[in-house]
């Protein structure tokens, strides 16, 4: 195996264009472990981590880009991002140990294409866009429309991402993430979930965005939990219609952490806390 | 393979190696620089036996490349304190008895003063949640727990 350290976006494409068996290292903490499990030993790794920017978190049109190469403790320490998108670090922040935190990026977290990734539904709940390098130039995709099955993305061979952005919030918005887990920590989700919500000036929800993790192939947005949200200032009565879609959205796999019942009932319970929890950050009286 | 040449600082030595460019920074540090204080214990960044701090980050070391620390600041449980003048998470873990076997005590040293630089007063659960990923076989928990609070308050100078 070779170990190189790309200088720019431009040359770490060109080494995943040269058809060698290579990949990408952020953080390492998903790559270092398959490699020592004897799955995937690639042919050429390509650090990522001196790429400049790749390591920022810049504040851009109101909302903040975040680095594909900044770690979970970073993103823990800022102050405004936290402030902005207490959800979305908040889910970054549950990934592993206070050890992995100082090298896990929540790219590679989307990068790695676990069902059960952590940081995944909070992005999709915020609407998380990625920006993508690849042979062809940059585009932007929203992270939703990446997703493609365990272990997979949509990302092309030779394509990577270079940072996600976090848009801009309006007034009277908050957002959460809640997994469920046997322990608390260390440990993957069984079900979890990402909300994103926006109030009106009398606290009703203007604007509900939903998405479950570890109940699907991929975690997977849910527009009518969010639309059972929708006008309501969260009633008993919209956060069962919330649980019930939430529950109608699950294709969960079944296995000795959860069965399928419980990880379906869990998806509505851990979406209806998260909401709570949102619609107080949002300025909302419960 | 060719192996990749490395110029870093351990401890506050600048130091130099060869290495594979698989090798993970745990096997650099206790086969070619003989510091064998960290352990491996699963070499897959859930026990924490592993830890280090790189540039001032708490890190398990077996899932760092030693090719990624080129011109780092890397601290191990080695620059810890001496013989003589123990880290005061050294003598309270002794003082509490909070190890048996000893594999996972230097992870948790290194772990715990990174926690104490950066949180001088940190409570019983930041400290939990702080040293969730320092596993321990033998002792339970509670005695380096109770040991790493009362290494903090001797720092802040109170009598705890
Ligand atoms: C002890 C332990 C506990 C863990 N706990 C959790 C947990 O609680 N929740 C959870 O979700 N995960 C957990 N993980 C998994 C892992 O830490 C996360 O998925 C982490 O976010 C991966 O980020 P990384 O930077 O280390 O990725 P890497 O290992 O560097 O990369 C992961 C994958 O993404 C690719 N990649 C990386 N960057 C890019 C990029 N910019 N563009 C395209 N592809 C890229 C890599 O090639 C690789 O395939 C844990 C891992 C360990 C070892
Ligand atoms: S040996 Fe590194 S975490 Fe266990
Ligand atoms: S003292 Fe034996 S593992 Fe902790």
């Amino acid at each position: 195996m070779r170990y190189v350290v790309a200088k720019d976006s431009r040359e770490a494409v060109a080494l995943l264009n040269t058809g060698e068996n290579a990949r990408l290292l952020a953080g390492g903490t998903d790559v270092l472990v398959q490699m020592k499990l004897g799955n995937k030993a690639p042919s050429l790794l390509v650090d990522i981590k001196a790429i400049i920017g790749f390591s920022d978190i810049s504040a851009e049109n109101g909302g903040f880009r975040i680095g594909a190469a900044v770690s979970g403790a970073e993103m823990g320490e800022h102050a405004g991002l936290k402030a902005m998108w207490p959800g979305v670090v908040e889910a970054v922040e549950l990934i592993g140990s206070t050890q992995v935190q100082g090298r896990a990026t929540m790219v590679g977290n989307l990068c790695n294409g676990s069902p059960a990734a952590d940081a995944v539904p909070a992005m999709l709940a915020a609407g998380a866009v990625a920006r993508i390098e690849g042979p062809s130039g940059t585009r932007d995709m929203q992270v939703a429309d990446l997703l493609e099955g365990p272990g997979k993305t949509k990302l092309g061979k030779a394509e990577l991402i270079s940072s996600v952005y976090l848009p801009a919030r309006p007034e009277r918005s908050g957002d959460a993430y809640l997994r469920f887990i046997p322990r608390t920590e260390m440990d993957i989700a069984v079900a979890s979930a990402g909300v994103n919500l926006v109030l009106d000036e009398n606290g009703c929800v203007l604007e509900a965005t939903v998405a479950l993790g570890a109940v699907a192939p991929t975690a997977v947005m849910v527009p009518n939990a969010g639309a059972a949200l929708v006008g309501s200032p969260l009633e008993e009565q919209a956060l069962e219609a919330c649980a019930a879609a939430c529950e109608a959205a699950c294709n969960p796999i079944d296995d000795k952490r959860g069965t399928v019942e419980f990880r379906t009932k869990i998806a509505g319970v851990m979406a209806t806390r998260a909401a709570k929890i949102a619609y107080t950050r949002a300025g909302g009286q419960l | 393979m060719s192996k990749i040449h490395i110029t870093t600082q351990v401890n506050g030595d600048a130091v130099e190696f060869l290495c594979e460019p698989d090798e993970t920074l745990l096997d650099v540090l206790r086969d070619r620089l003989n510091l064998t204080g960290a352990k491996e214990g699963c070499g897959t960044g859930d026990c924490g036996a592993c830890s280090v701090t790189l540039n001032g980050r708490l890190v398990a070391s077996c899932l760092v490349l030693g090719a990624e620390v080129a011109g780092s600041e890397i601290e191990t449980v080695e620059g810890v304190g001496t013989a003589d003048a123990l880290h005061p998470v050294q003598q309270h873990l002794l003082d509490h008895a909070a190890l048996q076997c000893g594999i996972c005590t230097p992870g948790i040293i290194v772990a715990a003063k990174a926690l104490l630089l950066q949180n001088p007063n940190p409570s019983e659960e930041e400290v939990r949640y702080w040293l969730a990923g320092n596993l321990c076989r033998c002792t339970g928990y509670d005695k380096i727990i109770r040991a790493v609070l009362s290494a903090a308050a001797e720092m802040r100078g109170e009598n705890a």
